[in-house]
């Protein structure tokens, strides 16, 4: 009953400003090409979502005529990236961080550039990824790595770093190695902050794509509104931006439930 | 449990910890001898040094001067053959209650028969049965420390070494998880130094208490507590006792509360 009351009361702003935005062009109060009706959005949405030929099963399977739109395949396009630049990025920020985080001499060798580094926004890197890869893909994964890059090593450096000295002590006395102290303790007490970071990483990668797509590719979503734009798709600008918001819940929705599943032992602050 | 070699032997332990432009003399000459099986307190006011000489013993922080043997070995590092027990439980929060005991076993390299059966006396021997699968979180203090004194029991230390290990605990926890390491403890026949500020609890715990001084931390008095176990807390003989620990702790806890007052830096 209260879960219901809570959806119900959850849905209730944005049915309003939807009212109030079917209101605006419904009086003609604003021009349809600068903000379109509700309803034109959503027809716009379901013609941009809708497989373009008849289903024929000697072109292949049903799911594969489901995700043939031009929308579907956008966010397919788009998604791919993200998870190549993400996987790359954090991939190789993970060893590193670990490392800073144990070796005071590793922290100190790397540090320095890092602290350089980590406050150029990956979008000053476009010029340099476009010289340095041309165009398609790969600057674009170029720079979803970057955005990615700093958030997971940043959490894991300060992840192995908080390790409760504690934890180290018992390790110690029950007469763990080195490797075993890593692997057993620092390693899992470390997850949290790492998976923080992953998460952090993972929405960085996601605004990147969206970027990267207006300048370097030609299709995913960010390519697809700036198009609309050009044709003055104000409707199909609007779809797009909607599928954009989505798209990145589900990713950060997916995200945490998976780290809260992995993190079933934690419970934030206080210490087992 | 030969009784008569010492098995812990503590001789003219200095400790001095830097802090800032000052030293802080924790500990100074200290002599202690412990006999093979036997269950010893070290009782004072915080701050006098009782957690630094226990971290000595334990290898963690070694003395600044004189020598700790174990057995006539001297101490280098922590080691298996001193398990430890913290006031804080220490437990690994990513770890199964099962995971936890079973961890110094792996460590050890022994078998996963040996170690599933290790466990499962473990297990039994402390009534963690139930919850094997749990994590620490989902444990009360009691059922965590109960855990944590699984843990050092699996690696078969012949020495525990306890750091106010009941001391967040309320007091009917407190009592029944002093039976059941008296328990143990004559079960097992472990060597037990044991840090504590209650009067109460070393009264009822151990052989012989040990009263140490603040600041110096140095060895005020010993006291052979020939008390036959269980211990009455109620009977005279205990209350004499008690009443005589106390006019030895109040004395270094008035210095403590003066060096407070003077606004010397403690803890
Ligand atoms: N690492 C340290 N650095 C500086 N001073 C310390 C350190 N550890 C303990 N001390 C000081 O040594 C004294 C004894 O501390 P401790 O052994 O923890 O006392 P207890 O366990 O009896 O409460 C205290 O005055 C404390 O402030
Ligand atoms: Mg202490």
């Amino acid at each position: 009953m209260k879960r219901v009351r809570h959806t119900a009361s959850g849905i209730l702003v944005p049915l309003a400003a939807i009212a109030f935005w079917q209101l605006l062009s419904s009086m003609g109060w604003v021009n349809a090409t600068i903000l379109p009706s509700p309803m034109r959005v959503l027809i716009k949405w379901w013609a941009y979502l809708r497989p373009l030929e008849v289903f024929d099963p000697a072109q292949g399977s049903y799911l594969k005529w489901c995700l043939s739109g031009e929308l579907p395949q956008d966010a397919m396009g788009s998604l791919y990236r993200v998870l190549v630049g993400f996987f790359i990025g954090g991939g190789l920020a993970l060893p590193l961080g670990l490392a800073m985080g144990y070796s005071r001499l590793v922290y100190g060798l790397f540090n320095p550039l890092i602290q350089v580094l980590r406050p150029i926004p990956p979008i000053a890197y476009i010029p340099l990824s476009i010289l340095w890869f041309g165009l398609g893909n790969p600057p674009a994964v170029f720079l979803i790595s970057i955005g990615a890059f700093f958030p997971v090593l940043m959490n894991t450096v300060a992840g192995v770093q908080n390790v409760d000295s504690i934890y180290l002590r018992v390790g110690r006395n029950l007469g763990a190695s080195r490797f075993t102290q890593f692997t057993r303790i620092i390693l899992p007490a470390a997850t949290p902050y790492i998976f923080t970071g992953a998460r952090i990483g993972m929405g960085t990668a996601f605004i990147v794509v969206i970027v990267s797509e207006m300048i370097a590719v030609n299709n995913g979503l960010g390519y697809r509104i700036l198009e609309a734009r050009e044709y003055l798709w104000s409707d199909k600008i609007i779809a797009g931006m909607f599928t954009i918001g989505l798209l990145g819940l589900g990713i950060d929705t997916v995200m945490s439930r998976l780290s809260s599943y992995l993190l079933k032992w934690h419970r934030g602050l206080e210490q087992g | 449990m030969t009784g008569t070699a010492n098995h812990i032997s503590v001789q003219g332990v200095h400790k001095i910890f830097q802090s800032g432009d000052q030293d802080i003399h924790a500990l100074r000459a200290i002599d202690l001898e412990i006999t093979h099986g036997e269950f010893v307190c070290l009782l004072g006011p915080s701050g006098c040094g009782k957690s630094t000489l226990l971290n000595a013993v334990a290898g963690f922080s070694l003395p600044s001067s004189g020598t700790i043997t174990v057995d006539g070995a001297a101490i280098t590092e922590p080691g298996p053959d001193r398990g430890m027990v913290f006031q804080e439980y220490a437990l690994f929060p990513w770890m199964t209650v099962e995971q936890n005991i079973a961890f110094g076993l792996q460590i050890k390299g022994a078998a996963k028969g040996t170690i599933l059966a290790k466990v499962d006396e473990l297990l039994a021997l402390l009534n963690l049965r139930e919850f094997r699968r749990r994590y620490p979180k989902d444990l009360s203090g009691g059922m965590r420390q109960r855990v944590a004194i699984a843990r050092v029991l699996a690696i078969d230390s012949p020495i525990m070494l306890m750091d106010e290990p009941f001391g967040a605990l309320d007091a009917l926890t407190r009592r029944n998880l002093q039976d059941e390491l008296l328990r143990l403890w004559t079960e097992l026949g472990k060597t037990i130094l044991f840090v504590t500020h209650s009067i109460e609890e070393a009264l009822y715990l151990a052989d012989r208490t040990v009263v140490m001084t603040y600041r110096p931390g140095t060895i005020k008095r010993e006291l052979t507590i020939d008390l036959p176990r269980p211990r009455d807390v109620a009977s005279p003989p205990f209350n004499l006792l008690k009443k005589e620990l106390s006019e030895l702790l109040m004395e270094e806890q008035d210095r403590h509360v003066q060096d407070e007052f003077r606004g010397v830096a403690v803890n």
